[in-house]
């Protein structure tokens, strides 16, 4: 006997409505065949079944709404004799349960309740089921596919019907994200920014402006910032932290640090804590693919640099085992390279989560807009002092804001607001990062 | 603007090409000078079958007492053999006429030339029946075809009499009793098989190491040792020095290894390769880039020239038909704007001597040449129980996979039927099928198609019946 289960026809899907079964009680189906259709908010899609066997029970009528992911529609009786997988609570990528399904819901994340009703358990991927769709490959890309570690469902097929052949594969990056190739293959269908009128034909005549010729970088920052903009559904978590102890933390180990000819910068604790506080809520360290949202085993923090002509966002590899002394040296040195442009690709390519500072331009707060396929970025102010109110008093604090910008599709508001927390409690208690 | 597309040339490629615009809606005229169905079907591939055919069942009936038969004297009547050759090539060069009737394609019969105009060149046409005609059209395709290379400085060139092309030697007025083939590609081995099997004594010259160069190595020393058992000879590494007519037949001087010798025969067939039909049309004012007689085209077909394409044997290597109209649709489609449905197609070649050798893919010195670790399997017919019961058990397959993705990269066959067979791996390799779909396959029992399995099998240490 083998359950059916609703699929997840989407990695963000929670449930569903079964609008129609294509097979009644008693019927023989065969793997493949179409069983039934589900419709969500975005589409109809077909259930295809994964076992063969008789139709036992129809255990949903069709019509019903609100069918939870991955709770049984039918039971097949015969065939092989295994039991669909069940519904597995993830286990240890996602320790605390996320938000609730109202929650997730809730488009507007910026709710003042830190802390929602713990319901459902967090999902990690997409439930494994038959509805997923066919990848059309040939047999010699699949191979090289697997050779590579590449995956098929990031890559775009140039063959007959989109068919994925050798040449879609051949020069494919081994070892590249899901994520990154996913972001990559659309990217050169949308990489055209839209159509720009020109200056003329807006009013601004010619001769009255000079024009600086769009360098390699220029383009690439357009058009990553253009698409992530526009095909990432960002939004911004604003919070206020008090920095006095970390200041004074920071003098300490500078103190300790002079022998080396070390400085710890403010940035330098930042980058630490954001990689601390991604270990604790390893949700927020996610990338979205279309396979499954992939949860990262290392907090690789890309900080921005400005240099002449743009940015560039060098990475601080598994910055959770390093010590401040380390960061900042190797900050020291990526920021020096950067601005020289000497960077390896593999030194600012990639990364899983950005810290972005103009504190020391003055600026309160801001939002950063995501460096796909990361799935946060972090924009940090300046740190002022400021009134602040303790119990009913009032007192001096050195404040900084910092805006968390999310990819709604992997961090929710409440998984935000959960890291922001998380990040909080390590930057006003710098003492923290050691337990 | 008198059409979409016009056609320069009616063989294979044009002719096909002409077909696919007609379906994708475009108004399409093809320009022929001389007879619809082009060289291939008319003094190519379709007659010289015909002929072998007659060849290979003739020479059967020297064999019938292997099969438990008998029959008194075989004879042949030399004037209906060739004229079996000529009603199959006049049969389907008609079959085109009604192909392109019914595809309202507008046969213009008469000799084409191109002179500058926009979107694309003109077409002038010196009709046949009288007058020139001049045509506009969006796009002009060249697929003009190619002609025998003759080397006129030693007496290379065909007269009619003595000395043949591919074009004489279909319709000679006699057997002849003996003859020096120079060239042994496959246009000069198909002719030696086939006046050996009627009994000729038959020489071949070939200037490279081996037979059949393009094929396999293997391919080509098992190919001479099996022309070598029905009494052809040959001369290999042997330069031709010079070719001189007597009143009873030809004298070709040669030069192997330093030695000469002088070979005598009574005809000589010319088969040195072939030239692409560039002149006359107009080609240098436009400015088209021709390089050893052919056209250069991109991937497309493309002259660079606006609006001119050129396809098939004109546009240069592979020369054969399937490779022409292979190109001939790609253009076309290219035209109307649909993407490459197979722009590395694999291009299988055939020999329809006895035995018949077919390939597809990279030989394994041109793989290893390219840097590919390969897996090489093989199989010969001898152990192919189908084989054995239809006494036609010469030969083998052979198959070359890439080491590291098990990519069929090419493969090589000698054999009965073997050029029905080949399309098993050429489908395969346009696939993209690996080892295992070829391992996986059920091919059908008793068929000589099991050698195929079985050298896919053998290519991993998996053979199963030797």
């Amino acid at each position: 006997m083998t359950d059916i289960l609703m699929p997840a026809l989407s990695p963000t899907m929670e449930e569903g409505t079964l609008a129609k079964w294509l097979v009644k009680k008693g019927d023989t189906v065969a793997a493949g065949d179409v069983i039934a259709e589900i419709e969500t908010d975005k589409a109809t899609m077909e259930v295809e079944a994964v076992d063969e066997g008789v139709v036992e029970e129809i255990l949903v009528e069709a019509g019903t709404e609100g069918v939870k992911v991955n709770a049984p529609i039918a039971r097949l009786s015969g065939g092989a004799e295994t039991k669909a997988p069940e519904p597995k609570p993830a286990e240890t990528s996602a320790p605390e349960p996320a938000a609730s399904k109202a929650e997730a819901k809730t488009e507007a994340p910026v709710k003042a309740e830190p802390a929602p009703a713990k319901t459902a358990p967090a999902k990690t991927a997409p439930a494994k089921t038959g509805s997923g769709e066919r990848i059309f490959a040939s047999p010699l890309a699949r191979r090289i596919a697997e050779q590579k570690g590449l995956d098929l469902s990031a890559i775009a097929g140039s063959g007959p019907h989109g068919r994925i052949i050798e040449r879609d594969v051949k020069d494919a990056k081994p070892g590249a994200k899901p994520a990154a190739t996913a972001a990559a293959a659309p990217t050169e269908r949308r990489g055209e920014t839209r159509p720009v009128q020109s200056l003329q034909q807006m009013g601004i005549p010619e001769g009255s402006y000079d024009l600086i010729p769009l360098d390699g970088m220029r383009k690439t920052v357009a058009r990553r910032m253009t698409d992530s903009f526009r095909d990432v559904p960002h939004f911004p978590l604003t919070i206020d932290l008090e920095i006095d102890r970390l200041l004074e933390a920071r003098g300490r180990i500078n103190k300790m640090l002079e022998k080396d000819g070390v400085k710890v910068s403010v940035n330098d604790i930042i980058l630490k804590a954001c990689a601390v506080a991604l270990k604790r809520v390893p949700e927020a360290n996610a990338s979205y693919s279309p396979e499954g949202i992939a949860l990262h085993h290392h907090a690789d923090i890309a900080m921005a640099v400005a240099v002449e002509g743009g940015l560039i966002t060098p990475i601080i590899r598994k910055c959770e085992t390093k010590g401040l002394a380390q960061i900042a040296q190797e900050t020291k040195d990526l920021a020096e390279r950067a601005r020289t442009r000497k960077l390896k690709p593999e030194e600012f390519q990639g990364g899983t989560f950005s810290v972005s500072n103009l504190g020391m331009f003055g600026i309160k707060s801001f939002g950063s807009i995501i460096n796909e396929p990361q799935g946060a970025i972090l924009s940090v102010g300046a740190g002022t002092k400021q009134p602040v109110v303790r119990g009913d008093q009032l007192a001096i604090a050195t404040v900084m804001s910092v805006t968390m910008t999310c990819d709604h599709r992997v961090v929710d508001g409440a998984t935000g607001a959960r890291w922001l927390e998380a990040f909080k409690a390590l930057i006003e208690e710098p003492l923290a990062m050691m337990v | 603007m008198d059409f979409d597309v016009i056609i320069v040339g009616a063989g294979p490629g044009g002719y096909v090409a002409a077909i696919r615009a007609s379906q994708l809606g475009l108004k399409t005229a093809i320009v022929e000078r001389e007879a619809l169905g082009g060289v291939c079907l008319n003094w190519g591939c379709i007659p010289t079958k015909a002929l072998l055919k007659s060849g290979e069942v003739y020479e059967q009936l020297h064999h019938l007492a292997d099969y438990g038969l008998a029959a008194d004297k075989p004879r042949f009547d030399f004037a209906k053999v060739i004229e079996r050759s000529r009603k199959v090539a006049g049969q389907l060069n008609s079959g085109v006429g009604f192909l392109m009737r019914k595809h309202k394609i507008e046969v213009i019969e008469g000799t084409a030339r191109l002179e500058k105009g926009t979107p694309a060149p003109k077409v002038i046409i010196a009709q046949k029946r009288g007058g020139e005609r001049t045509l506009q059209a969006k796009h002009v395709i060249l697929a003009t075809g190619a002609r025998a290379r003759t080397l006129p400085q030693i007496g290379l060139e065909p007269d009619g009499d003595r000395v043949w092309s591919y074009r004489e030697a279909m319709v000679p007025k006699a057997a002849p009793k003996s003859l020096i083939v120079i060239g042994s590609g496959a246009i000069g081995i198909e002719f030696a098989s086939f006046y050996r099997a009627l009994g000729a004594e038959v020489m071949v010259v070939e200037a490279l190491s081996r037979i059949l160069p393009v094929e396999d190595e293997e391919v080509s020393t098992a190919a001479r040792k099996a022309f070598e058992r029905r009494g052809l000879k040959f001369r290999i590494g042997a330069t031709v020095k010079k070719l001189t007519k007597s009143k009873t037949g030809v004298a070709v001087e040669i030069e192997t290894g330093g030695k000469t010798e002088t070979l005598e025969a009574e005809r000589a067939i010319v088969a040195v390769g072939i030239v692409g039909n560039v002149e006359d049309l107009g080609l240098e004012a436009l400015g088209v880039k021709i390089e050893k007689t052919h056209v250069v085209t991109d991937a497309h077909g493309a002259t660079g020239v606006p609006g001119l394409y050129a396809i098939g044997d004109v546009a240069g290597p592979p020369w054969l038909a399937h490779k022409a109209s292979h190109e001939g649709v790609h253009c076309v489609e290219h035209i109307a704007g649909q993407p490459p449905k197979n722009l590395n197609a694999p291009i299988p070649g055939c020999t329809y001597a006895n035995p018949q050798i077919a390939s597809v893919g990279l030989t394994e010195a041109a793989a290893k040449a390219a840097g590919r670790k390969v897996k090489v399997g093989r199989f010969a017919f001898r152990a192919n129980g189908k084989a054995i019961a239809a006494g036609e058990t010469e030969g083998f397959v052979k198959t070359l996979f890439d080491a590291e993705t098990g990519a069929l990269v090419g493969a090589h066959m000698i054999g009965a039927e073997v050029t029905e067979m080949i399309q098993g791996y050429a489908l395969a390799m346009t696939l993209e099928a690996t080892e295992a779909e070829l391992h996986a396959t059920v091919f059908p029992h008793p068929t000589m198609s099991e050698a195929m399995h079985e050298s896919a099998l053998d290519a991993y240490g998996l053979v199963l019946h030797a």
